[in-house]
């Protein structure tokens, strides 16, 4: 029964890293972005859920808030800033650095040094009977968010007229545009809810790993690791690569927890030896 | 001519300066001055990379890390003296560097910068999680600096040991990037394709390239072991790499003086601003914005462009 607890625990956190990795393949494979500044919308994220959570009490409201603000954040990057660099990797790589840092100091200035948890909603809070042991419901509502997410997130790239814009984009942003599809728009559009994922992800994570000063870089290298695992710019990499990611990282901590990191690392080295470009990853 | 002599003045006014200068500031700037030179050539070795070579890794804190943890493991764990340690700590930089770059080589461009960030913090979460051999995120203190013969505990001595052994580093460097496998260097940088066609293995070449700005980035990480007397995971963590890329661009890549100056103010304002707030990160952090946004070439690309504009009116 041990084992299906830690499946199921690697499965919860593949979920959350499912949410942010979704989003940074997404916006690579459209713009082919690097986006460092990830790690900060899913902790910036987190701690707006926060907020909204101790003045409301409502995580429902919580996740909305945290969706909509980052993705307007995300928005006004994309559009504003990191626009002028199209294709260009390097400035690209610095400004999202720079965000990434300017986003740590500011929320280190707003929301404290110390980890916080959020509660999790009252409805969520129990554990269900499994065997000897109980396994908590929220983590089993974690799982269920990833797949709900991941299944929208499929029909919409497969069965709406703006995912077939996206595929189109991602397969050739130029003749994209040719063909009178409004490719400007569609950047913004994606940048938004690729941010908007990792806001989610930011509230779904805070109650069972805190928020803290550098939850950003921890998030944005293990969502690095899950793209390069699955493959850039491809939603199906994505989830595999996060449910891999998801099941070593738990496994590693609970069996190798010296080597908590290596566990994810190794597996992922020899990934880029036999496949450079991730396990469904296109050149 | 005028402007050779002039070059001239003012490298010996600045070899000059550099050598008189524990006489003339307080102990705390000349060891301030040391981390400079330091970060000067950590700079410069990433410059062989990105501005040379035209590959951007936002890994090379790795071989920095490597070098400083191998400096550290060995005196303090095996018991090796400094004059071993030192070697010993660049064969560790310049081996890890090659396995780095056999695995990074593969890719281009965003993958390229992704494996490299990847790769080094396979290496950071070894320093940081293996807690019983590298002390975790407590780091290792108490590293003893060599003693070639003469002590080197003294700001002072340890300070002109520096500028020798990076002097030295950076006119190989410069022997590199003048010579003829340099040029190449740029070749490959302006156009893979192209040189190919002409017949240069660009994949040796840029493994070569690699292979040597890891080897000097550990160079700078080993007497940055003993400049602080200490190692740490940080040494090795991706922000170190960031701070190494924005060094080289805000001086101007390419250049090799170019990133040895924006080294320099880096680490003056990090001194500087940490002494007024805590808020290092968002200055950093709004560095990296103003000068993509404002100065993509540098400070000696805002000066060529001055003088372009001096002279042709």
């Amino acid at each position: 029964m041990i084992w299906v607890i830690h499946v199921l625990n690697g499965i919860a956190i593949g979920m959350l890293l499912f949410l942010l990795a979704a989003g940074l393949s997404l916006i690579f494979g459209l713009m082919k972005i690097l986006n460092l500044t990830h790690g900060s919308f899913y902790l910036v994220g987190g701690y707006i859920g926060l907020t909204v959570m101790q003045r409301t009490g409502s995580f429902a409201l919580a996740l909305l808030a945290a969706a909509a603000a980052i993705a307007l954040l995300g928005a006004v990057i994309e559009r504003f800033v990191l626009r002028r660099f199209h294709l260009d990797e390097l400035p690209q790589t610095l400004l999202t650095f720079g965000f990434l840092f300017i986003f740590a100091d500011l929320s280190l200035w707003i929301w404290g040094g110390d980890p916080v948890m959020v509660r999790q909603p009252r409805i969520l809070a129990g554990s269900l009977p499994m065997g000897d042991y109980g396994y908590p419901i929220y983590r089993l509502f974690l799982i269920a968010v990833g797949l709900v997410v991941a299944g929208a997130l499929w029909w919409f790239q497969e069965h709406t007229r703006l995912g077939t814009m996206l595929r189109a984009g991602v397969d050739d942003a130029e003749i994209a545009r040719a063909l009178g599809i409004d490719v400007s728009l569609l950047f913004t559009l994606i940048f938004a809810v690729g941010a908007a994922l990792a806001a989610l992800g930011g509230v779904l994570a805070a109650p069972i790993l805190s928020l803290y000063p550098g939850a950003d870089f921890d998030a944005l290298i293990l969502a690095f690791v899950v793209v390069i695992v699955g493959g850039l710019g491809s939603l199906k990499g994505a989830l595999v690569g996060a449910l891999l990611v998801g099941l070593l990282d738990d496994f590693g901590k609970a069996f190798f927890p010296q080597f908590a990191l290596f566990t994810v690392f190794v597996p992922m080295a020899f990934i880029l030896v036999v496949r450079p470009t991730g396990l469904f990853g296109r050149r | 001519m005028t402007g050779r002599i002039g070059s001239i003045v003012v490298c010996v006014v600045f070899v000059a300066l550099m050598l008189a200068l524990p006489h003339m500031v307080r102990p705390y700037y000349v060891g301030l001055a040391t981390k400079m030179i330091i970060f000067a050539l950590f700079a410069m070795s990433l410059d062989l990379l990105l501005g040379y070579t035209g590959l951007a890794s936002l890994g090379h804190a790795a071989f920095f890390g490597v070098a400083a943890y191998a400096v550290a493991l060995l005196i303090l764990r095996a018991g090796v003296g400094g004059w071993i340690a030192f070697p010993a700590a660049l064969v560790a930089s310049t081996v890890t560097g090659a396995l780095v770059a056999v695995l990074a080589l593969r890719a281009r461009g965003s993958y390229f910068l992704m494996i490299t960030f990847a790769l080094a913090q396979v290496v950071w979460s070894v320093a940081f999680g293996w807690r019983s051999f590298t002390n975790g995120d407590d780091g290792m203190p108490g590293v003893a600096r060599p003693n070639f013969g003469w002590s080197l505990e003294g700001t002072d001595a340890f300070y002109y040991f520096v500028l020798a052994v990076v002097g030295c580093a950076a006119l190989l460097l410069l022997a590199i990037v003048k010579s003829p496998f340099g040029r190449a260097l740029r070749g490959i940088r302006e156009s893979e394709t192209r040189m190919q066609a002409l017949g240069y293995d660009v994949w040796r070449y840029q493994f070569v390239a690699f292979v040597l700005a890891a080897s000097f980035a550990g160079l700078a990480g080993a007497l940055y072991a003993y400049f602080n007397r200490f190692v740490g995971p940080e040494y090795l963590h991706v922000i170190q790499s960031a701070e190494a890329l924005i060094m080289v661009i805000l001086g101007g890549a390419g250049t090799l003086v170019g990133p040895a100056i924006g080294a320099a103010l880096i680490v003056f304002l990090e001194d500087y601003v940490s002494s007024l707030t805590q808020h290092w990160l968002l200055v950093l952090g709004s560095i990296y914005v103003l000068v993509t946004l404002f100065a993509p070439r540098g400070l000696v690309g805002l000066i060529v462009d001055y003088r372009q504009r001096r002279f042709e009116p």
